[in-house]
């Protein structure tokens, strides 16, 4: 056990940024995923401005990927609302979960998100009082739900103060995340014994080196 | 040579299957096509006919008729009010100038005051016909000139009665045939009683339009037969015209008021949708026969005698109009317009020439070489205004392109608007609102004008022109939003944009349903029904005026539209296997029906399971 067990698994991304124009972290991330049909990006407030998703279409896309990123800026503690309504709509109740429904079962998912503020503010003596996985909770649980392996966040913290090489740094440490990611490298358990997939990902810097 | 009926219909009906079309392409328009056709046929060029061209004149005239209800029909009594000021101004100054310039003429001429008289009130008249069939073919009807146009033709259409009643007044000799066109019912009736006969008159047709027509239409229409409704409506126009015929009045002038009674009416577009083929034809009858009608041993006999006419007529009528338009402030496009399009001598004057010739005011030598007059100026008409669009517009009016500082040429706009009366300004302002300039064609001189004073970068013409297209800078914007209102130009549009400028991403605006059929079919992508969004945001209002709660009812909303759309792009190809020759209305209900029908198979709340606890409910309560 430790690896994947699809062989070449596809990566869905669903990403979430009401001002995208205005953006430089989450631009930096976009810009450096990897073009590999493997790899689905799908830019939810561009697809669906007036928050009508195609659920449908939605759960067909779900059911062909293997590893699922919810790619968003944390506002107030949590993703933007379209992330939210996508979240209402397509995990239908019969489907997603519930008794009988195991549409998702064992796909890996987890959030890719950046915040203004730093790893410090985020601690039981910071301003926010309370740690990131703890107000991930909510999508953990969702997760869960759903039969599906919740892994710890892929975090871009404190980009009020990042310069543009902070950024551009970043977003190629999370390009080569995603292809490790289709090339079944990585390792959940392993993963899920960090607190942020950041920290997992050290270790392949290294041997990339 | 005069074969039986059915030759002669082969041969006026070819004559204008073959003219008609050939003209449009070379950009002549309709009207000149069939005058074309007529000279052909007639008895001087082919001879196919001979001269019961006169007759079928008569007969034709009818089509002006119609022209002038259907007219009144899409006018509304409120609009007609509006109008009152140059109707009254425009047409009365027109008509008392030229009258006087032409009687000066006639004086100079050596004839006597009274015919110098007759003949220039005849000859003041304009072609109610030419006019507004190329004022509406051109699409015209809304701007300035088209509105100017349509004041003085309709004012020489009530003149013509007093004219008629006056013209007696002036024969020398006590010819006491006072009757024109024979069964006059008052002319024996003294004059007070006359006109309280023809002010009764209008009075019942107006009660009519009021209280008989609409209950009468109604009566009809239930029958579910169409031709009894086509039927009702010539009835209609026909009963008008001949109550007018006993009074002595104008039939065109009867049927253009019965035409504004009914312009409230529920059945108004039912009515237009049926006599609108007939008027066509006859209209396209009636300029045959005039085209059949010119005497060209006639001219040929005297050619300078009936070019010298010409030739001081015309420019005398024109540059009295010009003057009115100055007057009256039409800017030099549409003042051009205006003066060059009704500077021709009208059908009517073959109604007051003959009437002349009857009252011996003039020699039956003098009112043929008239009536040669007036034809040859109908026929020069549409040259004419052929000649302004090519020739005199271009370089003199609004210029196509506004003579713009460099660095506003040199700025490129990514969006050409094409059209931009209130579909294309929404767009337009839209985008502006949000940074975006366009480029904005449009064919109407004065909006134009107006455009550019606000600082917009406008071009003026035909946006279907490749050359316009071209120096609006076609060729490096990427997006063209074709908003014009006519369904035909739009496509037309379409087309030129597609084979010139491949690269342009084409926004189009669709009518209805079956006109996005037929931009589907031509490859488009982009089709925006303008009757779409309205109807569903109306409705979506409505479900929550019932109580529906607001967003459950914008989310039926969207997914009405969304499967509206599917059922748009499915439904637009079966249309063909429909049989080609049934009635369009007949057709729009069939496909509505199968609209319908689509509608009940798909449960527009099937998908919709969003925040729906029922079933979890369901199973909470079997455990």
């Amino acid at each position: 056990m430790g690896t994947i067990s699809v062989f070449m698994p596809n990566v869905l991304i669903l990403f979430a940024h009401p001002r995208f124009e205005q953006s430089r972290a989450q631009a930096a991330l976009v810009r450096n995923l990897p073009k590999d049909p493997r790899v689905t990006f799908r830019d939810l407030y561009e697809i669906y401005p007036d928050f009508q998703i195609d659920i449908p279409l939605e759960q067909k896309i779900l059911s062909e990927h293997d590893i699922i990123i919810w790619q968003h800026p944390l506002y107030w503690y949590s993703a933007p609302p379209l992330i939210k309504q996508w979240i209402d709509l397509v995990l239908e109740f019969g489907w997603a979960y519930g008794p009988g429904a195991n549409a998702l079962e064992g796909k890996w998912i987890f959030n890719a998100f950046s915040s203004g503020g730093g790893r410090d503010r985020y601690s039981p003596g910071g301003r926010n009082r309370y740690t990131i996985p703890e107000f991930l909770r909510p999508f953990e649980q969702t997760s869960w739900l759903c039969k599906m392996r919740y892994l710890p966040p892929y975090a871009l913290m404190g980009t009020h103060r990042f310069s543009k090489s902070t950024c551009d740094s970043f977003g190629q440490e999370y390009g080569h995340m995603v292809r490790l990611l289709i090339e079944g490298v990585l390792d959940p358990e392993e993963w899920a014994a960090h607190e942020f997939a950041n920290d997992y990902l050290e270790r392949f810097k290294v041997e990339q080196q | 040579m005069s074969g039986g009926f059915l030759l002669q219909a082969v041969v006026y009906l070819g004559a204008a299957v073959l003219c008609v079309p050939v003209a449009k392409r070379m950009g002549m328009g309709s009207v000149l096509g069939y005058l074309i056709a007529g000279i052909l046929i007639g008895p001087f060029v082919m001879g196919f006919i001979g001269t019961e061209g006169e007759d079928i004149l008569h007969f034709a005239e009818f089509g002006v008729v119609m022209m002038l209800f259907l007219i009144g029909l899409e006018l509304e009594p409120k609009q007609f009010w509006r109008m009152r000021r140059s109707i009254v101004g425009m047409g009365a100054s027109q008509m008392v100038v030229t009258t006087a310039l032409l009687f000066a003429g006639g004086l100079v001429m050596g004839f006597e005051w009274q015919a110098a008289l007759a003949g220039g009130m005849a000859l003041s008249m304009s072609s109610t016909a030419i006019v507004l069939q190329t004022v509406k073919e051109k699409g015209l009807m809304n701007t300035s000139a088209g509105q100017s146009s349509f004041s003085v033709l309709l004012f020489q259409d009530i003149a013509v009665i007093p004219m008629l009643a006056a013209l007696p007044l002036l024969a020398s000799g006590a010819t006491a045939d006072n009757g024109h066109g024979g069964a006059h019912l008052l002319e024996n009736l003294p004059g007070w009683a006359h006109a309280l006969a023809v002010f009764g008159a209008v009075l019942v047709i107006i009660a009519a339009g009021k209280f008989v027509i609409g209950p009468l239409l109604h009566i009809v229409a239930r029958t579910r037969l169409r031709e009894l409704f086509s039927a009702s409506a010539l009835l209609i126009v026909m009963s008008i015209s001949y109550l007018m015929e006993l009074v002595g009045l104008s039939h065109a002038l009867g049927a253009f008021l019965a035409g504004v009674v009914l312009a409230n009416s529920e059945y108004k577009h039912a009515l237009e949708s049926d006599l609108e083929p007939f008027k066509g034809l006859l209209l396209g009858l009636f300029f045959i026969a005039v085209g059949a009608s010119i005497d060209f041993s006639l001219i040929a006999a005297n050619p300078g005698t009936i070019a010298m006419l010409v030739l001081i007529i015309m420019p005398i009528k024109a540059l009295v109009l010009f003057g009115i338009g100055k007057v009256f402030k039409l800017d030099l496009d549409q003042n051009m317009l205006f003066a060059l399009g009704l500077s021709q001598v009208g059908e009517f004057a073959f109604v007051l020439l003959s009437f002349i010739g009857q009252l011996s005011i003039f020699s039956s030598e003098w009112i043929s070489q008239l009536m040669a007059v007036v034809a040859i100026s109908m026929t020069i008409t549409p040259l004419l205004l052929l000649v302004n669009d090519k020739f005199i517009r271009p370089n003199f009016g609004v210029k196509e392109e506004e003579e713009l500082p460099a660095d506003v040429i040199d700025q490129k706009c990514p969006v050409i608007i094409a059209g931009f009366a209130h579909f294309g300004s929404t767009v337009g302002r839209l985008l502006r609102a949000n940074g975006v300039e366009a480029t904005i064609l449009d064919f109407d001189s004065d909006r134009v004008a107006f455009l550019r004073k606000m600082g917009f970068k406008v071009f003026y013409g035909d946006a279907t022109r490749v050359d316009l297209l071209e120096s609006a800078g076609a060729s490096e914007a990427k997006i063209l939003i074709s908003g014009i209102d006519s369904p035909e130009t739009n496509r037309e549009l379409v087309k030129t944009v597609r084979a010139h400028f491949p690269h342009l991403k084409v926004m189009v605006r669709a009518k209805n349903r079956w006109d996005a059929y037929e931009l589907i079919e031509m490859g488009e992508n982009h089709i925006y029904r303008e009757s779409l969004d309205t109807a569903i945001r109306l409705g979506v209002d409505v479900l929550k005026q019932l109580g529906i709660r607001a967003h459950t009812a914008q989310r039926a909303g969207h997914l009405f539209r969304k499967h509206d759309e599917e059922a748009m792009q499915k439904l637009a190809p079966e249309r063909h296997n429909k049989q080609e020759y049934i009635l369009r209305s007949r057709q729009q209900i069939e496909w509505q029906e199968e609209l319908i029908r689509e509608d009940s198979q798909i449960d527009l709340g099937e998908n919709d399971h969003a925040w729906d606890t029922e079933p979890m409910r369901e199973i909470a309560y079997k455990r």
